[in-house]
């Protein structure tokens, strides 16, 4: 059976390749400690030697669209192109491409069907940079093959968060009775508090430290049944108009496994956001 | 009011640098001209299978025509969809996040709760 090598649950910020590329008077004042935490991050992964990776995350819009939305979907595809015009156009992210597991894909979606989950499927997708991001921060070579988890955090109605919980410990439970010998990493990119055009937005902080403060002790101590305690549709609103985004935290705190707490713990305070970066290792840390 | 149509017209536009800077230039123009040619293409279909219902109200018209962010924030229009084409079209004319800021002051006035956006 498959291992699963690693869980890691991350913030993915679209402005982070500019920073980390940036020279001169162009590279942002913070560039150098955020760079500093991602290169601690991204050796987390490493030292997890997966061979493929499981990425959960959000089309921004860009391929699924109001007149055909998924609630959950599974990329199954020999390749992925990735990042689209409008993600160039803003955050200067590279054109790129990724190989896809069409194996691990297929069994995704037979094993989450029979499990309860009526995944939507592709067979050509285009991924943006809900998947890109931490491809850049974790494994920037891009070399191994991936399989794409969309969910949506973005148009309402949304599934609940106890959804999203019960996807991730179902994606855990598949990945490790696959009948395969490669380790897998699956890897999950969401929001902290966030607000994307409303009053709140591109503040010193995140919207709401309070509540980022607290969704990083949830995430960290694996404490499921407190953050699904406080946490649903109508709550996300408060702490700004886009942490529903934070639901994808939520469905990696499923795929950890309720209780568990974080190998690793880092986040770092930026205007508008906060960063947060855990992962987990269900076989132990690797030494 | 269809918020579905708001969002389908900041949703073709934003993806389409020409259509960015046309609406930049002339708003007014695009509206219309989106309205008549866009608003009732089915994504993702052949152009002859055309829907046959959609059309703005006059108030989105002149929201759209007004590039009025503000507006667009109370009729429900998708805060991202509004917030990406807006900076693709005015970030250029300002300072480091000075557009986004702005953006975000001249909605001081909006609390909580805020308008539904689903569709």
């Amino acid at each position: 059976m498959a291992t699963v090598a690693a869980v890691i649950a991350s913030t993915h910020h679209p402005f982070y390749y500019r920073a980390s590329t940036s020279a001169g008077p162009d590279r942002p004042p913070f560039a150098d400690e955020w760079v500093a935490k991602i290169e601690a991050f991204r050796q987390t992964l490493t030292r997890a030697e997966p061979d493929v990776l499981v990425m959960v995350g959000s089309d921004h819009f860009h391929q699924l669209w109001l007149d055909n939305m998924p609630q959950f979907l599974v990329g199954k595809a020999p390749f992925f192109d990735a990042n689209w015009y409008n993600e160039e156009r803003e955050f200067g992210l590279p054109r790129m491409r990724l190989a896809g597991d069409e194996d691990l894909a297929a069994y995704l979606l037979r094993e989450g069907l029979d499990a309860g989950f009526d995944l939507a499927f592709s067979n050509e997708l285009r991924i943006d940079h809900s998947v890109t991001c931490p491809i850049i921060t974790l494994r920037p070579q891009a070399d191994l093959p991936i399989v794409p988890v969309y969910t949506n955090i973005f148009a309402p109605p949304m599934p609940r968060p106890s959804r999203f919980v019960e996807l991730g410990r179902a994606l855990r439970r598949m990945v490790e009775a696959w009948p395969s010998d490669k380790r897998v990493a699956i890897i999950g990119t969401g929001h902290l508090s966030l607000e994307l055009g409303g009053p709140r937005q591109f503040g010193p902080h995140g919207p709401d430290p309070e509540f980022d403060r607290k969704a990083v002790g949830w995430i960290a101590n694996g404490d499921v049944d407190g953050c699904l305690a406080e946490v649903t549709l109508d709550s996300l609103h408060a702490p700004g108009n886009a942490t529903h985004g934070f639901m994808d935290f939520m469905l990696m705190m499923g795929a950890a496994g309720d209780g568990a707490k974080a190998d690793y713990t880092d986040s770092l305070d930026l205007f508008h956001t906060m960063e947060a970066y855990f992962t987990w290792y269900p076989e132990g840390a690797p030494s | 009011m269809s918020k579905y149509l708001l969002d389908k017209f900041l949703y073709t536009v934003d993806r389409d640098p020409e259509l960015v800077e046309r609406y930049r230039s002339d708003p007014a123009g695009t509206v219309q001209w989106w309205e008549r040619e866009v608003a009732n293409t089915v994504l993702n279909c052949h152009a002859a299978e055309k829907s046959t219902w959609l059309a703005f109200t006059e108030d989105e018209r002149r929201a759209l025509r007004e590039h009025d962010h503000v507006t667009l924030f109370r009729m429900g229009a998708h805060p991202f969809l509004t917030l990406t084409l807006f900076i693709a079209m005015f970030e250029r004319d300002h300072g480091p996040l000075e557009y986004q800021i702005g953006y975000a002051r001249a909605m001081d006035h909006i609390t909580l709760p805020y308008p539904d956006i689903a569709t």
